[in-house]
C-alpha cells in the first residue's frame, strides 16, 4: 500500500511575492496604456510584438536560463508567479510564450553552442515567436505518423511535406519541427524522427491560413518545398527525437495556463453575484473555488518539485488531464449559477460576452497540446499498465 | 514540507497498522479481539496522543507528524478512533487541559450542532455523527459559553449516548449532554468554527489515505484480473478509468496536504485556513464519490463482496465525507467568504500562497 502519487507542499518564496506586485504594476501600467482589456478576452489581438518585447525589457522571459544566453537564472516557481498573472489579466503573451514554454528549454538543451548564442538573447528580448511544427494532415495525436521528409542534402537537410494545425505559424521567426529521417523500424515504430530548427524565413516554406470555429485565425498550414535546413540546425540525435522528451514535457503540461484559460467566466460570476448570493449561487461558487484552488496547489506543488530536480511525470500530467477538463466545464458551470441573476445585473453584458467566447474556444481545451486521451494513456503507463 | 521525522512517525504508524489493522485480517476477523492489541500498540507508540504536549504526558509531536499518521491511518482505512483521540489532545491542549488516557472523540462534529457551556459549569446540547462516541471513554467539547468559546473535557459515561453507525459500520453517534457534569473546561483560543475546520483538515488527510489505497488496490488488479484473454488493466477503456482516479486521488493528496500545511503555520482560524481547510473537504469528498465508483468498476463482482476489503476503503470515503461539514456546507461557507471579499480580491486571495 504505497503511495505513487506525491505533492510536495511549496510555499512561495518572499521573493515571489515580491515579483507578483512587481507584474501586478506592470499589468496596471499596460491595462492603463490601453495594451490589452483584461476582462474582454477574445478582443484584440493575443499577440503584440511591442508588449513582449516590453515584458523581455523586465527580464520575465527565458527567466531560469542561463545569464549568458540572456536569460536571468530565476527560479521556476518565480516564472510560475509571471505565468499565472499574465494568464488571469488574459495579457497578450502569445508571441513569446511558446517560445519561451517549450522551444527555449529545447534549444537549451539541444542546439549547437553558436545557435544558442545567436537565439536564445532574442528570445529572452521579447522578439522571436516560435511555433511546433509536430501534426501533419495524417498525424496528429499519433506523432510518431509523421511523413513529412528531411533528405540529406550537401551541408543540410532538405524538408518535403506538410505540418498542420501550427498555432502562430503566420507570425512566427522558427519552428521546431519533427521530420522524418528514416522509417521507423519493425522493433521501433517511434525510430526515424529528427527534431529541427527551422527558420520561417527559408525559401520552400508556405503558410496557409486555417480559421478555427471561434473565428480568429491561430491555426495554420505550413508546406515545405524541398526548403533547406543547415546541419547545425539538426537539434539531438538524428532519428532519436523519441528519447529527447523528457522533463520539458512536465512543464509544458503542469503550468497554471492549464486551468486558467476560461478564468475570466468565474471572476466575473463573482462580481455579478455581489456580496450577498444567495444559497444556491454561493454553494456553487464554493465549489468551483475548492476545485480551482486545489488544481492550483497541485500546479505550485509541481513546479516546486521540479525546481527541486525531481521529475513529477504522471503528476504533471495529470495536472493538465484535470485542469483542461475544469476549464472546459467551467463555463457550463458558471451559465447554470447565473441562469437567475437580474437581468438588469451591471455585468450581465460582459458576463454573457465571456460565456460565448469561452464556450467557442472550449472544445480545444482538452485537444490542444496533446488530447485527454493520449494524457490519460501516459497517467496508465505512469501506473504500471502499460 | 514534509520533512524525514514527519516519515519517521507516520512509517512508524502504518507498521503498526500493517502488523496489527491489516484490512484483510480484520474483515476476517469473527470479533474485535485485534481492537485492543492494535490500540495498545498506538498507544505505547505515543500515537495516540501525538498533538498532546510532552508536560500533559503525550508525545508532542508536530501537527505535520500528526497528519502523516492520518494519511496513514486512510490508508489501512482504519476503523478505530485515531483520528478522533488525536483531535481531541490536539483541542485539550488549546486550553491547556491534560489529556486522559484512552480512546477520546471530540463534540460537535456537525456544523449546526451547538453544545452550551452552562453557568453553572455543565454542558448541554445535542450532537450528532459523533464518530465512535460509543467507543471512547471521554469526550473533548469546543461549547459555547457566555465568555466566547470554551473547551470542555467530559467522561463519555456521563453522557447519553444513543448508538448509531456510519455507512462502514464505525460508530456515529448521538451525545445528549443534559447539564453533564464536566472533567474540566477553559477558555478556547479561538471561536467555535475551529473545531469543524480542524476536523475537516483531519477527515480530508484520512480521505486522501483511503483514495491513495483504492487507486493502489485498483490497478493491481487490473493488472492481474484476466477477461478476453488480456489483463484487464491492457483495455483502453480501463486505462482511462484508472487515469480518472489517479486524478482524483492526486487531487485529494493536494489539497489534504495544502491544508495541513496550512494549519501548521497559521497562528489562526482566519480566512485563509478557511479557504484551505473547506478546498480540501470539499475536493476530498468530491473525490471521494468519484473515485469509490471508479475503484468499483474497476474490481467488477468481486469487489461488490463482503469478502474483498475494498468496501472497507470506499464506505469509508463516503461517510467520511458527512463529518466535520460535507461538500456542500463548506461550499456555500466558502462561496460566501468569496462574495464577500469581491471578486477584486478574488484571484489574490487564491494566489496568497
Amino acid at each position: 500500500m504505497t503511495s505513487q502519487l506525491r505533492f510536495d507542499q511549496i510555499r512561495l518564496p518572499p521573493e515571489c511575492e515580491k515579483l507578483r506586485q512587481e507584474v501586478r504594476a506592470f499589468i496596471a501600467e499596460e491595462v492603463a496604456a490601453g495594451t490589452f482589456v483584461p476582462d474582454r478576452p477574445g478582443h484584440g489581438d493575443s499577440h503584440n510584438r511591442a508588449f513582449s518585447k516590453r515584458v523581455g525589457a523586465k527580464g520575465w522571459i527565458g527567466m531560469t536560463w542561463p545569464k549568458k544566453y540572456g536569460g536571468h537564472e530565476r527560479n521556476f516557481l518565480e516564472r510560475f508567479v509571471v505565468t499565472e498573472e499574465f494568464r488571469v489579466a488574459n495579457a497578450p503573451v502569445r508571441l513569446h510564450f511558446v517560445a519561451d514554454r517549450q522551444s527555449g528549454p529545447i534549444l537549451l538543451k539541444y542546439a549547437p553552442e553558436h545557435v544558442k548564442q545567436d537565439i536564445l538573447p532574442r528570445i529572452c528580448r521579447g522578439e522571436l515567436c516560435f511555433v511546433i511544427g509536430m501534426s501533419e494532415p495524417g498525424s496528429g495525436s499519433d506523432l510518431f505518423a509523421a511523413k513529412t521528409k528531411a533528405t540529406k542534402a550537401d551541408g543540410g537537410w532538405r524538408i518535403n511535406g506538410s505540418k498542420i494545425w501550427t498555432s502562430n505559424a503566420h507570425i512566427s521567426d522558427y519552428m521546431l519541427g519533427l521530420f522524418r529521417t528514416s522509417p521507423p523500424t519493425n522493433e521501433n515504430r517511434r525510430h526515424g524522427l529528427t527534431q529541427f530548427l527551422v527558420d520561417m524565413k527559408t525559401p520552400g516554406i508556405t503558410v496557409n491560413p486555417i480559421y478555427q470555429m471561434t473565428g480568429q485565425h491561430d491555426f495554420n498550414e505550413v508546406v515545405f518545398d524541398d526548403a533547406f535546413i543547415p546541419d547545425d540546425h539538426v537539434l539531438g540525435e538524428i532519428d532519436g527525437a523519441w528519447k529527447q522528451a523528457t522533463s520539458e514535457l512536465a512543464y509544458e503540461r503542469s503550468g497554471p495556463e492549464r486551468f486558467l484559460e476560461t478564468y475570466y467566466v468565474l471572476a466575473e460570476l463573482v462580481r455579478a453575484l455581489g456580496p450577498n448570493p444567495d444559497l444556491r449561487s454561493a454553494e456553487g461558487l464554493g465549489r468551483l473555488v475548492a476545485q480551482l484552488h486545489t488544481l492550483r496547489r497541485m500546479s505550485v506543488s509541481v513546479a516546486g518539485m521540479l525546481q527541486a530536480g525531481k521529475e513529477p511525470v504522471v503528476e504533471a500530467s495529470i495536472v493538465k488531464d484535470v485542469g483542461t477538463i475544469w476549464e472546459q466545464k467551467l463555463p457550463e458551470r458558471v451559465r447554470d449559477l447565473s441562469a437567475f441573476l437580474e437581468p438588469e445585473a451591471s455585468n450581465r453584458v460582459t458576463l454573457d460576452e465571456q460565456l460565448d467566447f469561452a464556450f467557442k474556444i472550449a472544445p480545444k481545451l482538452t485537444i490542444q497540446g496533446g488530447t485527454t486521451e493520449i494524457l490519460r494513456g501516459i497517467i496508465a503507463r505512469g501506473l504500471g499498465l502499460r | 514540507m514534509e520533512t524525514e521525522s514527519d516519515n519517521i512517525v507516520a512509517e512508524t504508524a502504518a507498521r503498526i497498522f500493517a502488523d496489527l489493522a491489516d484490512p484483510q485480517t480484520i474483515n476476517r476477523a469473527r470479533d474485535a479481539s485485534w481492537q485492543e492489541a492494535l490500540w495498545r500498540a498506538l498507544s505505547d507508540a505515543g500515537l495516540t496522543l501525538a498533538w498532546v504536549p510532552e508536560k500533559h504526558g503525550g508525545a508532542g509531536a508536530s501537527l505535520a507528524e500528526g497528519f502523516a499518521i492520518l494519511g496513514a491511518a486512510g490508508r489501512y482505512a482504519l476503523p478505530v478512533p485515531l483520528a478522533e483521540t488525536l483531535i481531541a489532545g490536539w483541542l485539550l491542549a488549546r486550553a491547556g487541559i491534560a489529556a486522559p488516557a484512552g480512546a477520546m472523540t471530540v463534540a460537535p462534529a456537525r456544523p449546526r450542532d451547538r453544545i452550551v457551556l452552562n453557568a453553572d459549569g455543565s454542558l448541554s446540547g445535542i450532537s450528532r455523527g459523533v464518530p465512535f462516541a460509543k467507543d471512547s471513554q471521554h469526550i473533548a467539547v469546543l461549547a459555547a459559553g457566555d465568555k466566547g468559546a470554551a473547551i470542555a473535557l467530559v467522561k463519555t459515561s456521563d453522557c447519553r449516548v444513543s448508538e448509531g453507525k456510519n455507512l462502514a459500520g464505525d460508530g456515529s453517534d448521538t451525545v445528549t449532554f443534559d447539564r453533564t457534569k464536566v472533567i474540566a473546561s477553559a477558555p478556547a483560543p479561538f471561536d467555535a468554527s475551529a473545531l469543524m475546520l480542524m476536523g475537516a483538515a483531519v477527515r480530508s488527510a484520512q480521505l486522501a489515505g483511503a483514495l491513495e489505497t483504492i487507486l493502489s488496490l485498483s490497478v493491481a488488479y487490473a493488472n492481474e484480473r484476466v477477461a478476453f484473454e488480456r489483463k484487464i488493466g491492457k483495455f483502453q477503456a480501463i486505462q482511462q478509468n484508472l487515469a480518472r482516479l489517479a486524478g482524483e486521488t492526486a487531487a485529494a493528496l493536494a489539497a489534504a496536504g495544502s491544508a495541513a500545511d496550512t494549519i501548521e503555520h497559521s497562528d489562526a482560524f482566519d480566512d485563509t485556513v478557511l479557504l484551505e481547510a473547506a478546498s480540501a473537504k470539499i475536493r476530498t469528498g468530491e473525490a471521494a464519490a468519484e473515485g469509490s465508483a471508479i475503484a468499483h468498476q474497476v474490481h467488477g463482482a468481486i469487489g461488490f463482496t463482503n469478502e474483498h476489503v475494498l468496501h472497507r476503503f470506499t464506505l469509508r470515503l463516503l461517510s467520511w465525507r458527512d463529518d466535520f461539514g460535507s461538500e456542500s456546507y463548506w461550499a456555500a461557507a466558502l462561496g460566501e467568504l468569496v462574495a464577500r471579499r469581491g471578486a477584486n480580491q478574488f484571484w489574490p486571495m487564491l494566489a496568497s500562497r
